[in-house]
């Protein structure tokens, strides 16, 4: 603005003019507007309870996190405690618990990425080898069932399964004439049993969104393949594989972007003191410190920590995304 | 895949894969027939770690042990509360948010779209959410827990994304006859969009079925619980026991035939609906959530 003026002449009378220019502008604008809500109000009641929702459920928990930055007491509430700045991120960075949840959350995310990321596009690869129709239909119908499983039954069947004197697998361990092993008690197993179960219950729906991108593979590539004497192995790896390649990618950066949403829930339920050491994640070391022992103001540091951490790898990832595949995810 | 592809005779590769696939499969169905197995055996055959394949010493001691329970039973019936409950919140909140959100006359919709989005990258996480819970008076409610959880950005989305793909052309019969928006929304836009809607239908009920974590947050009195937050109780009896040798409450039945027969009493409904859980699951959707 200043810039033009300095430039154009500046006299009494332009500024009148251009004021009521803008006046009058504005005038219609509102009379626009006030047409458009006559008109089309029924759009905004529609709109309205999303809204409303949005800003209570979520919108106003974002407010509560400055807690994080306060010395946070329940009878004071929110906006009458003091502030006290950076304090409980000090805390945090100086706790082991802490320091050892954020390890925790890395190797856990780290090795659930490693095995659980190629285990659905095997499983893809190889159903579609599947000539049977029926022995393929069965088949994926089973592999699905575990996701509409809830975790609290994911839980119950891991424990009994593992249950040194009851479980089936302790048993199998007893005929190869091993001793039993307490499986949920041990440290260095709970990571291969928490990894374990994920796979096992969400590899075979993720399967589906491969399953979708092979099915898009043009026939004709095949049949060039074959005329060009390739073997069913020779296809897979080098037909299929390649084919579904940008999916891969895009299912990788969401992931990566998720990469700090290790399954708590299901860790919260099979987790014990004793195996802390390898288990305890950043968001059940939250519930802990949070919600079964009342430090709201330190686990809200450490969750918002989390949420900053999280919301770096999307956008990184997108932005990843948007060049690698030229497909942002939003 | 046509079968001339095969031509050239892999056969071994057609049979290994075959049984690959076999045994992940099996490996994804035997727990839940270990569980079955384990729900019909006697608490002293399960305790012994004897159950295999097939219920030992066959008895329905457990579930009539689980059946008799008042507690299993108020809380099978709260978790159809929550899941029908708040199921029907949802579509009643979505359904209107997402055709408003779809619609190009709306002023701000950039704007609104990304409001809703946002919430997908940024979340104030468990505390800030429990303490809003608590300010908001919801605590240990039942309507606090359908209302809480009633929507999320990603079905939202999801549902936009269906209704913008609806050709435009489609309202147009509607708003010659002067239907109003909400005419439109309703004979117009929900008949076309019954698969979207049934897919989010899905995700709630599934969400609500399953749901534990908030439950068990947020609920104190054992009589609102859901079934998973019982069923976490039980399991937790299971867990404390330090060396896990379980706890013979009767030699006909255990801890562990108890929380088999819960598990498959609650996996029950969720095998009556998978049916239509398959006829409606569409690739595309589930794609079509992802983009935008």
């Amino acid at each position: 603005m200043s810039h033009q003026e300095s430039i154009g002449p500046s006299t009494e009378e332009l500024v009148i003019e251009s004021r009521e220019a803008l006046r009058d502008r504005a005038k219609k604008r509102a009379a626009r507007l006030g047409d458009h809500f006559k008109r089309e109000w029924q759009i905004y009641v529609l709109l309205l309870p999303t809204i409303i929702w949005f800003l209570l459920f979520l919108y106003k928990p974002m407010y509560g996190l400055q807690i994080a930055f306060k010395d946070y007491s329940i009878f004071r509430g929110i906006d009458g405690s003091p502030w006290i700045g950076f304090e409980h991120f000090r805390t945090l960075f100086d706790n082991d618990q802490f320091l050892r949840a954020i390890k925790n959350t890395v190797i856990i995310s780290f090795f659930s990425l490693l095995f659980g990321f190629p285990a659905p596009i095997l499983l893809a690869l190889m159903f579609n080898e599947i000539l049977n129709q029926t022995y393929k239909r069965t088949a994926q119908t089973i592999v699905y069932l575990p996701h509409f499983i809830s975790t609290v039954i994911i839980a119950g069947i891991v424990m009994t399964a593992f249950s040194p004197s009851a479980g089936i697998v302790n048993t199998v361990l007893e005929w190869l004439g091993m001793e039993p092993i307490y499986f949920l008690t041990r440290p260095e197993w709970f990571r291969p049993i928490f990894i374990g179960s994920g796979i096992w219950q969400e590899a075979g729906f993720q399967s589906i969104v491969y399953l979708a991108a092979i099915a898009g593979v043009n026939p004709s590539l095949y049949e060039s393949a074959v005329v060009d004497g390739a073997s069913r192995w020779q296809m897979m790896w080098k037909v299929t594989l390649p084919s579904i390649l940008p999916t891969i990618i895009i299912m990788l950066i969401i992931r990566i972007g998720n990469l700090l949403e290790v399954g708590f829930e299901l860790i919260i339920l099979l987790y014990q003191p004793a195996t802390y050491e390898t288990a305890d994640v950043i968001n059940t070391f939250i519930y802990r410190q949070g919600l079964q022992q009342g430090q709201y103001d330190l686990a809200a540091a450490a969750g918002l920590f989390n949420a900053v951490v999280a919301f770096v790898l999307v956008m990184t990832a997108n932005t990843i995304s948007k060049r690698v595949s030229r497909t942002s995810l939003w | 895949m046509n079968m001339n592809l095969y031509s050239r005779g892999d056969k071994w590769f057609v049979i290994a894969n075959m049984v690959l696939v076999g045994l992940f499969t099996i490996s994804t169905l035997y727990p839940f027939i270990y569980i079955a197995a384990v729900s019909f055996s006697s608490g002293f055959a399960a305790a012994a770690g004897t159950v295999v394949l097939a219920p030992v010493e066959f008895t329905l001691a457990a579930y009539e042990r689980v059946l008799s329970e008042p507690e299993f039973w108020r809380s099978y019936a709260n978790t159809f509360v929550y899941t029908f409950g708040g199921t029907a919140v949802s579509l009643l909140i979505i359904i209107p948010g997402a055709y408003a959100l779809s619609r190009p006359q709306l002023i701000g919709r950039r704007f609104w779209n990304l409001f809703v989005a946002f919430t997908m990258w940024f979340n104030a996480g468990l505390i800030p959410f429990f303490l809003n819970m608590r300010d908001l008076g919801l605590l240990d409610s039942y309507f606090g827990i359908i209302i809480g959880f009633a929507l999320n950005a990603f079905n939202i989305i999801l549902l936009r994304n269906f209704f913008e793909s609806i050709p435009s052309s489609f309202e147009e019969a509607a708003r010659m006859d002067g239907a109003n928006e909400f005419q439109v929304l309703w004979k117009v836009y929900v008949p076309l969009s019954k698969p979207a809607i049934a897919t989010i239908t899905l995700f709630c009920i599934v969400a609500r079925w399953n749901g534990f974590f908030w439950a068990m947050v947020l609920l104190q009195s054992e009589d609102k619980i859901p079934l998973q937050v019982y069923l976490r109780q039980l399991i937790a009896e299971l867990s404390d026991d330090e060396e896990f040798t379980s706890t013979l409450i009767d030699a006909a039945y255990s801890v562990e035939t108890v929380t088999a027969a819960i598990i498959v009493c609650s996996i029950i409904p969720v095998l009556l609906i998978y049916p239509w859980v398959q006829k409606y699951f569409n690739k595309g959707i589930l794609l079509g959530g992802v983009k935008e």
